[in-house]
């Protein structure tokens, strides 16, 4: 016995150590300079990334290539500005829209999930009919047909997609919610005389925040690819704010005269960032919720 | 079961006027099209003729009631910038969008099961984590972002491909790549959880006790039932990328729905718009309606459970 008991803490400590070992070392370790990136763009930008560099050509390639130079390491565009400060502060735009939208779509999913599923009644019937709809068009297509008619802004796009990708939660925490209803501590609250907002404050909110996250941390790619889709199309971020949808986009007339540069590198980020917070939430998911391995 | 299809169709019907009400709205709440239809300079007193000519005078319930009504008949309004009805419109593209909605889904297929069940046969080999590697890949790529890259390695540096356009099978194929890309990887997630269920059941297990070799448990055995959800997501699926290609037809100039979609939007021309967009609910409540019902029939614990 008093091996056994020895055991236990080192056992406990040896399995919190290999739960680090099992971190996402390399998304996390992407995703912390991206932000950092971001937050410090003013000082690590070498240049305006809305002003053409002075002294620089424009389509100059980049620095490894002939024509290029170290002034702008990875080119310029089509009016002269640095390539790399506009990604740089790309990522801001990018991360700014991915994670408040998530929070947007998260905020409205979960609140409507858990008022559907713990009300019941025609409210969920209500609630759920208005889901269904708003499913029934492709997220993308819906998005374009919002952005188009309210106009474009930052803040206008991270609205819309709050507004286009809170279903998945809607539907999935309703169910959490419905078999959270019938439990224990629940239905105990109610007798205690708890009200009802009470109720989910203390009892369901906090019993699906796991999955809520889970769900926050698939959306977030998703996002991010939203925006750079709708700024793309014209109807995203507006010019001249450097927004990787908008890079690419603005690289599209002139793709055929073989300016690589402008199209691979703001893709790259695009697919970096992505990468990154799919290989997280793969892990946050299983961390977090075994129950969702499937989603 | 005729129970389970009226639940189904009613829940349906319902779903497409919430839909309908909520596009005919937000069109109507972000501007005054009146203003984009007649010139400039046109005075209030033209500025109301068009209003009327255009219906546009009457309240909205009215306006939505007669929208409906039309809807039902097949009719969704008339284009502003075409001048012709938009139901013509759609399906003058339509053909167009197919054609790529179905070479999509072909690719789509094409590596994406294959892919699955070698990932699902060998599960956590090496194998299998390159599968579960491209499948990351599929949602991580933005698929337009492909297809400029697949126009700047075949059509600018190689000159392989036209760039843009449609006409025979070498205008289809980057746009069809691009746009299955990321449907490729969900098939093969759902081939390989698929064909790992059915091979883990007991009607498989008893063909391996028989002494079956693992080519025929695999291709005779597994494989067709393994394949049932995988085809029917195909079926969805077709149906999405024919109304949600918006942004690969717009790269590649493809003249299908998505750019009509693109097109309208950009000439403020909101009978197209919300035609179009009211088409692709339609056409995506209709699917899920039969798929549905479909797998009612196959299985009778849906309809006595839902």
């Amino acid at each position: 016995m008093a091996t056994i008991a020895g055991d236990r803490p080192r056992a406990r400590g040896v399995s919190r150590l290999s739960g680090l070992r099992q971190a996402p070392l390399v998304p996390a370790l992407i995703l912390g300079a991206l932000m950092l990136v971001a937050l410090l763009a003013d000082l690590i930008a070498p240049h305006d990334p809305t002003l053409p560099v002075e002294g620089a050509t424009m389509f100059a390639p980049p620095f490894w290539m002939e024509g290029g130079s170290a002034l702008t390491p990875l080119g310029t565009d089509f009016q002269g500005r640095d390539v790399l400060s506009r990604l740089i502060y790309g990522a801001r735009v990018s991360l700014i829209v991915g994670l408040m939208g998530t929070l947007v779509a998260g905020a409205i999913g979960t609140a409507l999930g858990i008022v559907a599923g713990y009300v019941g009644g025609w409210v969920d019937q209500v609630i759920m009919r208005v889901t269904d709809a708003w499913l029934a068009l492709p997220a993308l297509v819906f998005a374009i047909f919002l952005a188009a008619m309210i106009g474009p802004s930052m803040w206008n796009i991270i609205v819309i997609l709050g507004a286009v990708y809170w279903t998945r939660y809607a539907r999935v925490i309703r169910g959490e919610v419905l078999t959270l209803r019938e439990r224990e501590f629940v239905k105990l609250a109610e007798i205690a005389g708890a009200s009802t907002l009470r109720v989910i404050k203390k009892h369901i909110l906090p019993n699906v925040m796991n999955t809520a996250t889970v769900l926050a941390s698939l959306t977030v790619g998703v996002v991010i690819i939203a925006e750079a889709s709708l700024s793309f199309l014209g109807v995203g971020v507006p010019p001249p704010q450097p927004a990787w949808g908008l890079m690419l986009s603005e690289a599209r007339p002139t793709l055929m005269a073989g300016q690589w540069w402008l199209t691979v590198f703001p893709g790259a980020c695009i697919l970096l960032i992505v990468l990154a917070t799919q290989l997280f939430g793969d892990w946050l998911r299983v961390r977090l919720d075994p129950q969702t391995r499937n989603l | 079961m005729a129970r389970f299809v009226v639940r189904r169709v009613a829940y349906s019907l319902v779903t497409l006027l919430i839909l309908s009400a909520t596009i005919f709205l937000i069109v109507r709440m972000t501007g005054d099209p009146v203003l984009l239809l007649a010139e400039a300079s046109a005075s209030e007193e033209d500025l109301d003729r068009v209003r009327h000519q255009w219906g546009l005078d009457r309240s909205w319930p009215v306006q939505y009631a007669t929208f409906m009504q039309n809807a039902f008949m097949g009719e969704l309004g008339k284009s502003f910038n075409y001048r012709l009805p938009v139901s013509e419109l759609y399906f003058q593209r339509l053909p167009n969008s197919l054609l790529l909605g179905l070479s999509a889904t072909l690719i789509s297929l094409l590596i994406g099961v294959p892919a699955g069940i070698v990932s699902a046969v060998k599960v956590n080999t090496w194998w299998d984590n390159v599968a579960k590697g491209v499948a990351l890949l599929g949602l991580s790529i933005p698929g337009f972002w492909l297809g400029l890259v697949l126009i700047l390695v075949f059509s600018v540096w190689l000159r392989w491909l036209p760039t843009s356009g449609a006409g025979d099978w070498r205008h289809v194929i980057m746009p069809a790549l691009a746009l299955g890309w990321y449907f490729a990887a969900s098939m093969l997630r759902l081939t390989r959880s698929s064909m790992l269920e059915v091979l883990g059941s007991e009607y498989i297990k008893l063909a391996r006790l028989k002494g079956l070799p693992d080519v025929v448990v695999i291709a005779l055995h597994a494989f067709k039932n393994a394949l049932i959800p995988v085809f029917t997501l195909a079926g969805v699926n077709l149906v999405v990328m024919v109304n949600a290609a918006v942004i690969i037809e717009v790269i590649f100039a493809w003249p299908g729905i998505g750019r009509l979609l693109y097109e309208g939007i950009f000439q403020r021309d909101f009978p197209l718009v919300q035609g179009v967009v009211i088409m692709a609910g339609f056409m995506i409540v209709g699917i899920n309606l039969v798929v549905d019902i479909l797998y009612a029939l196959i299985d009778p614990r849906i309809r006595l459970t839902r």
